[in-house]
């Protein structure tokens, strides 16, 4: 019994199966029993009890607890026997996933890595598009599939942005929803008062993003961690209550409504073009978004932020000035959002202070944090599996909250440096031979 | 001594009731190899801080005169950033690299306050900036060559071992191009030959870079044979400073610091 736990490798699958993390198969059993109990009770209340509101009948679903014990009892051995293979592979040399270390060969043969982006290009422009392959009409995304997909773009770019201050700076900012609403406030607003069009705004929401992230820098500079996420989370929460509560400007909790879609050229397209429109729009901002964060961080400031996120206080003895560097993170990271928000504003014509809490916010830090602090892929996986899935989990409604916190939970268990980590740009250098000069 | 690039006249450190410091006077020449010793707890580490802008001090000046002009520049009380821009560079008793950066981008993160490029620049590409680029890049390679590392250009500062993260430090510090290089404990954790090692390489960089050094180390055969003029601190005071010889004589020394260390 005592060694038990040693000699898990030298196990048969079946042996590990069945008492991973355990010292013998009767504690399993017993531990596997506990949880299934246990699991029941929390799950007594939504699984069991169904109220029908209409003929004002509570209805038992006992079967379903059932379900819940079975499910969970034979569960758990899986679960522990994931973690313990976790635990074995952790001393293993490369924590790299499989499909991760597909992504990098693929990555580091050009031809293979021109040829994956034009089929990712192919695919992201004839989304929408009708056409006829063999006489079968086929279109890839239909118009609500379209909706989503912006959505999901949408989402992508507030990803990038946050994870500029978050995944680079190592700044916890818990209040980036509100450079996003005060992005589509500005629309909205220039749009009712002065029909300012969404092309003139596109920059104005990027510059108003940049000078409120700067705003939102000064106090925070001194704050860390925690105290800075607090402060940071008052600061959207403020925004909200100043949108709410504001009601001549801001029209109040009533939101504004008709905001101008994007017009092509001066022509107003009718609801399918605009969708469309808005679809290519969120493409080429992706593709601006992804070329910039990219370009940024392999540069002299990227560089300048991960330090930063690494270590404060040697970063500054190696003469980085703290204040300017972390001011940048801020600024550079909400000029997205501010974009974002814009684009949000005219893809549904109608805003209202609602779309901008602090749960927005949430959503966008797990974004980044469960695609991989500071990695580019990370976060595009990161937003396609957290705004995707619900979407396409809209039939199990219910559920949908209870899914998307399991994914959250198992992610961060199996995979706590993200589903794809960053990686760091190796330079290439000119090994030059012995003796040459100091340049 | 020839014009002294560092000057630290009266300095005192007190933290709270403690005083960590207490009126200490040091002077580094041009090129000069200064050691700092004294037994655990007296101070030194603190003194790093206080001219290195970690810590102000509490009362007294830190002059520096790299160019030897005469006018000394007063330095206390700038940011750590600004001092090492100054031109004074130091690595850490507790190593603190960056951990998840290869060890060229550690090196090229010393370049920082001496390159330009910015927002627009890293965004664009433009001619300038992919020059700037190439040539950090460059001159951070021959700094690891420097120290021995140019077979890790590309490894995780986390993945390197101790004796070399020492060294990385030392890179580190080189690429701000500082004229005065400090040393917090370089050998700590080194066996003896990679400490011999290390005592070479002090010297090529003063050759090299024509700079001066000044280290703070325990192994006192090493600051007996690598230092041009020892300080010692005992209890926040300087209670001598001479030539390797005048301290090794020095009786009070002996009391203080080395006594202890000849017991075993
Ligand atoms: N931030 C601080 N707050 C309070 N006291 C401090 C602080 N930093 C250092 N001290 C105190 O100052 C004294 C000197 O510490 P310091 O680290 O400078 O010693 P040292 O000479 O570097 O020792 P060692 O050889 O162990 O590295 C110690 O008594 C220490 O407790
Ligand atoms: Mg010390």
């Amino acid at each position: 019994m005592s060694n038990a736990t040693n000699d898990t490798q030298e196990k048969s699958f079946l042996g590990l199966l069945l008492t991973a993390g355990c010292d013998s198969f009767p504690q399993a059993l017993w531990r596997s029993l506990i949880a299934a109990v246990w699991f029941v009770f929390l799950t007594f209340p939504i699984m069991v009890i169904r109220v029908n509101t209409i003929e004002h009948t509570v209805v038992w679903h006992w079967q379903r607890m059932g379900y819940v014990a079975v499910g969970i009892f034979f569960g758990s051995f899986v679960w522990r026997w994931l973690l313990a293979r976790k635990e074995l592979k952790k001393d293993a040399a490369s924590r790299e996933s499989k499909a991760e270390s597909l992504l990098t060969r693929i990555q580091n043969n050009p031809t293979s890595k021109y040829l994956l982006l034009a089929l990712i290009a192919l695919l992201a422009v004839a989304g929408p598009m009708k056409f006829s392959l063999f006489g079968s009409k086929l279109q890839l995304l239909n118009l609500y599939q379209t909706n989503i997909m912006i959505s999901c773009l949408v989402y992508i770019v507030l990803g990038l942005g946050l994870n500029i201050v978050v995944g680079l700076a190592g700044l916890l900012d818990l209040g980036y929803v509100a450079f996003y609403g005060v992005g589509a406030y500005a629309y909205a607003l220039c749009n009712m008062h002065w029909g300012v069009g969404f092309w003139a705004m596109l920059p104005v929401g990027a510059v108003l993003g940049a000078l409120l992230g700067l705003l939102l820098g000064f106090p925070v500079l001194r704050l860390k961690g925690d105290y800075l996420a607090i402060v940071t989370l008052g600061f959207g929460e403020i925004i909200r209550l100043v949108l709410e509560n504001w009601g001549d400007v801001t029209m109040g909790p009533s939101g504004i409504s008709n905001i101008d879609r994007p017009a092509l050229f001066g022509i107003k397209l009718g609801i399918i073009g605009s969708t469309h429109y808005m679809y290519y729009i969120m493409i080429g901002l992706l593709v601006l978004t992804i070329f910039c964060v990219n370009r940024l961080q392999n540069s002299r400031i990227g560089r300048a932020w991960l330090a930063l996120r690494e270590d404060e206080i040697a970063c500054q003895a190696m003469g980085i000035d703290k204040v300017k560097t972390k001011l940048m993170a801020f600024a550079l990271g909400a000029t997205w959002a501010g974009m974002a928000g814009v684009v949000f504003a005219a893809k549904t014509t109608f805003i209202n202070p609602a779309s901008f809490t602090f749960w927005e916010s949430a959503i966008i830090l797990s974004i980044v944090v469960i695609g991989g602090m500071g990695s580019i892929r990370g976060v595009i996986a990161g937003a396609v599996i957290l705004i995707l899935v619900p979407e396409y989990l809209r039939d199990f409604a219910q559920f949908r909250m209870l899914l998307f916190g399991s994914i959250m939970v198992v992610v961060m268990v199996f995979r706590p440096q993200g589903l794809i980590s960053a990686k760091r740009k190796l330079y290439t250098y000119q090994a030059k031979p012995a003796g040459a000069a100091n340049e | 001594m020839n014009n002294p690039v560092l000057n630290v006249n009266n300095v005192s450190k007190d933290f709270g009731g403690i005083r960590a410091l207490d009126e200490v006077d040091l002077v580094v020449g041009d090129k000069e190899i200064v050691a700092l010793i004294g037994p655990n707890g007296a101070g030194k580490t603190t003194f790093f801080n206080c001219i290195t802008g970690i810590y102000v001090p509490t009362s007294g000046d830190v002059l520096i005169d790299p160019e030897g002009t005469g006018s000394p520049l007063r330095v206390n009380g700038k940011k750590p950033n600004v001092v090492t821009e100054l031109g004074m560079a130091r690595t850490f008793q507790n190593i603190r690299l960056f951990p998840s950066m290869t060890a060229l981008e550690n090196v090229m993160i010393g370049t920082h306050c001496r390159t330009r490029s910015s927002v627009w620049g890293a965004v664009s590409r433009n001619r300038a900036t992919r020059r700037e680029e190439q040539a950090v890049i460059q001159k951070s390679y021959e700094l690891l060559r420097l120290v021995g590392l140019e077979d890790l250009v590309n490894e995780l500062a986390s993945n390197i071992p101790y004796g070399k993260q020492r060294r990385l430090e030392i890179a580190r510090a080189l690429a701000t191009d500082p004229f005065l290089l400090l040393l917090d404990e370089p050998a700590a954790g080194m066996n003896p030959h990679e400490t011999k090692e290390l005592e070479g390489l002090i010297l090529e960089i003063r050759e090299t870079f024509g700079i001066s050094v000044m280290l703070i180390e325990h192994d006192m055969k090493m600051v007996m044979s690598v230092s041009d003029r020892i300080y010692v601190l005992d209890y926040g005071r300087m209670i001598a400073d001479g030539t390797p010889r005048e301290i090794a004589e020095n009786p009070e020394v002996i009391k203080a610091y080395l006594g202890e260390e000849h017991d075993d």
